[in-house]
């Protein structure tokens, strides 16, 4: 994401651009701030009327001003905050709902945390996010100084320090006020220039202090996760058997019963009409071969059966040869993760591999897995004319809430005119691999 | 002749004990899991060894690994790997070693026992029997590209029965040609995949298969 961005940036990009950054990010938390104040002056009014039809309203827009600085801190400080809220309870309609809804925003401690946020932030940006932003300013003031505005200063009988060197009607005179303040000037500019991104990762981490997830929002949030993730998973696997039990009634089990039908009527023609009764027997040995071949591509689509000898490297593998486009594989498994992500797996790569001939129409695809910090990594890059999105019909999002059920996540880079790389991480452990017969 | 068999459902494995027999080949043992299998191709030492690729105590594919590990031991001991699914992975390892006496069929050619028959003599005598869906998907795979693109859809045939391991005369009857129009279109498609021409049947069909599997 973002922060990947800020990573790609030279040290120097780095340093440069952090005090306008700082500078950003306090003029444009000022709606925050403003947002805070109101809130906590409508929760000053909470005990009558006005402050309880004002509060939702309240929070809504505090919300929505911190989601936009959360997004900003993550951008220009490469600190990642998550959204803490805890979720809304069903929102029931009539008035206890209300009140119910009313109590879970007044009691998710995300909401105190927000506005202390907003009140302390002010103060705080002066010396985390802003602080290069006030010593580069300085820098210029003071070179302002020495240029000319000492001199209009000093001509207009005013007086006033630039640090420790006073800026008054002696200042034209002589070279050590000038110097002094050109050599102050210059530290500061340095100085801010330097400590800019300390400075900025400072106040991220301020930031993700307050306005990032407690354990136990993090916990709710969790749950919300596996509540959604589980009934997805289920609601899944219950439409796969519908699926089977459809393609078995009506492929191999109906031709067991044609085939059924066929030996019984070879039966009685066995005496009377021998020759009638091969051509039948014919016939049935070709339906039983046909029953194999789509009980056969039936198990296929249930659990390949490399993937059972072999997991999931070899199942690739072995997908890799059976498709019509050129596609290479490289694997670097030491062992075999457990079955079920293993299938989630398998499959994804095979939905993005008809993605890639069928949207994409590319030639050729690489596709290379791994395992690297507790997560199965697999990528997937092919060659074809780009332009995928998440929600362009390539069921992309499909395939990201199927893998979601193992806490697996799906990156797609599919610029216009191409390449498309898809990225997806399994967390996962491998087994030892099963020792060799030989 | 005497046959290994290893096949782990008993119905199957007396079907084809009897069918073997019935077409006067020896068993010289009959197993049911990857560990007996091999210490069986060991001791044995079979003319030819039919082979269940799924297989107790893992029910994975301990029959092709058994029968690889025996061929390491014994280069060029015949196997006829029988499945209920063919894939061209597997059918790559067994060819890998180049050393012919090898076959790789779904389990329902056995369905034509005269046609099963003669790939295990096949197979015993050094030839090779492939599933002819491997070998439909794997010409299917290289037609996109030059030079298999070139042939003809007569000599694609011809190179898919060639790739299964099969003879001028079994071509010729199957496609009801004369065997001098078969040996034409074989020198045809030769010349076309560049492969140098050969005698030898067998070191014909490998050439074939190494050029497909490229």
């Amino acid at each position: 994401m973002n922060g990947v961005a800020t990573m790609e940036e030279t040290r120097i990009q780095r340093h440069l651009r952090a005090p306008q950054r700082g500078f950003g990010l306090m003029v444009l938390g000022i709606p925050a701030m403003i947002a805070g104040f109101w809130f906590v002056s409508v929760l000053s009014m909470i005990t009558g009327l006005l402050g309880i039809v004002l509060f939702p309203s309240a929070v809504k827009w505090l919300r929505r001003e911190l989601d936009g600085h959360r997004a900003r801190v993550a951008r220009w400080t490469g600190v990642e905050i998550e959204r803490p809220y805890l979720p809304d309870p069903e929102r029931e309609p009539g008035f206890s709902g209300e009140v119910k809804w009313f109590g879970a925003r007044l009691s998710d401690p995300a909401t105190w945390r927000d506005a202390l946020w907003a009140i302390l932030d002010p103060i705080v940006v002066m010396f985390t996010g802003a602080l290069a932003f006030w010593l580069v300013l300085n820098g210029l003031w003071g070179y302002c100084l020495a240029a000319f505005a000492g001199d209009l200063i000093a001509d207009a009988g005013g007086t006033t320090w630039y640090a420790a060197v006073p800026v008054d009607a002696g200042y034209g005179e002589g070279i050590m006020p000038r110097s002094a303040t050109l050599v102050i000037a210059t530290l500061s500019l340095a100085a801010g220039f330097m400590v800019g991104p300390k400075a900025l990762d400072a106040y991220g981490r301020w930031t993700r202090t307050l306005l990032g997830p407690t354990e136990k929002s993090r916990l709710a949030l969790r749950v919300r996760h596996l509540t959604e993730t589980r009934s997805e998973a289920v609601d899944a696997s219950a439409a796969e058997l519908r699926r089977i039990e459809r393609d078995l009634h009506d492929g191999a089990q109906a031709r067991l019963v044609a085939m059924g039908m066929t030996l019984g009527a070879i039966e009685h023609l066995l005496e009377k009409d021998p020759a009638k009764a091969r051509l039948l027997l014919a016939e049935t040995r070709e339906a039983s071969a046909k029953a194999l071949h789509e009980l056969r591509d039936l198990v296929r689509g249930i659990h390949p059966p490399v993937l059972a000898d072999r997991g999931v490297a070899d199942a690739v593998r072995a997908l890799a040869l059976d498709h019509p486009l050129d596609v290479e594989v490289t694997a670097d498994l030491p062992g075999r993760p457990d079955a079920p992500v293993e299938s989630a797996a398998y499959f994804a790569v095979s939905e993005l591999l008809a993605n890639a001939s069928k949207h994409a129409e590319a030639d050729r695809v690489w596709i290379d897995l791994r395992h690297e910090h507790g997560m199965l990594r697999i990528t997937v890059t092919d060659d074809g004319h780009g332009g995928a999105s998440l929600d362009g019909g390539t069921g992309l999002r499909g395939l990201e809430r199927r893998i979601a059920t193992f806490d697996g996540v799906l990156a797609l880079n599919s610029p216009a005119g191409g390449p498309t790389i898809v990225t997806l991480e399994l967390p996962c452990a491998l087994s030892s691999p099963k020792t060799s017969l030989s | 002749m005497r046959v290994v068999l290893a096949e782990d459902l008993a119905l199957l494995r007396e079907g084809l004990v009897s069918l073997l027999e019935a077409h006067g080949l020896t068993i010289a043992a009959a197993v049911d899991n990857g560990p007996a299998l091999l210490k069986a191709l060991l001791d044995h030492r079979p003319d030819v060894a039919v082979v269940d690729v799924r297989l107790p105590p893992s029910f994975t594919d301990e029959g092709l690994q058994a029968a690889l590990a025996a061929r390491r031991e014994v280069p060029g001991l015949p196997v006829l790997v029988l499945s209920q699914y063919v894939e061209q992975l597997y059918a790559r390892e067994l060819l890998a070693d180049g050393g012919g006496g090898i076959g790789y069929l779904l389990k329902d050619r056995v369905f034509d026992a005269a046609q099963f028959v003669d790939a295990v003599r096949r197979v015993a005598g050094g030839g090779t029997a492939m599933d002819p869906e491997v070998i439909s998907r794997l010409v299917a795979r290289g037609a996109r590209d030059e030079p298999l693109g070139r042939l003809t859809p007569r000599e694609r045939e011809v190179l898919e029965l060639m790739a299964q391991g099969r003879s001028n005369a079994s071509i010729a009857q199957r496609l009801v040609v004369t065997e001098r129009a078969v040996t034409k279109h074989t020198a045809n498609i030769f010349m076309k995949l560049d492969l140098p021409v050969t005698a030898d049947g067998n070191r014909r069909v490998l050439a074939v298969l190494a050029y497909l599997n490229r």
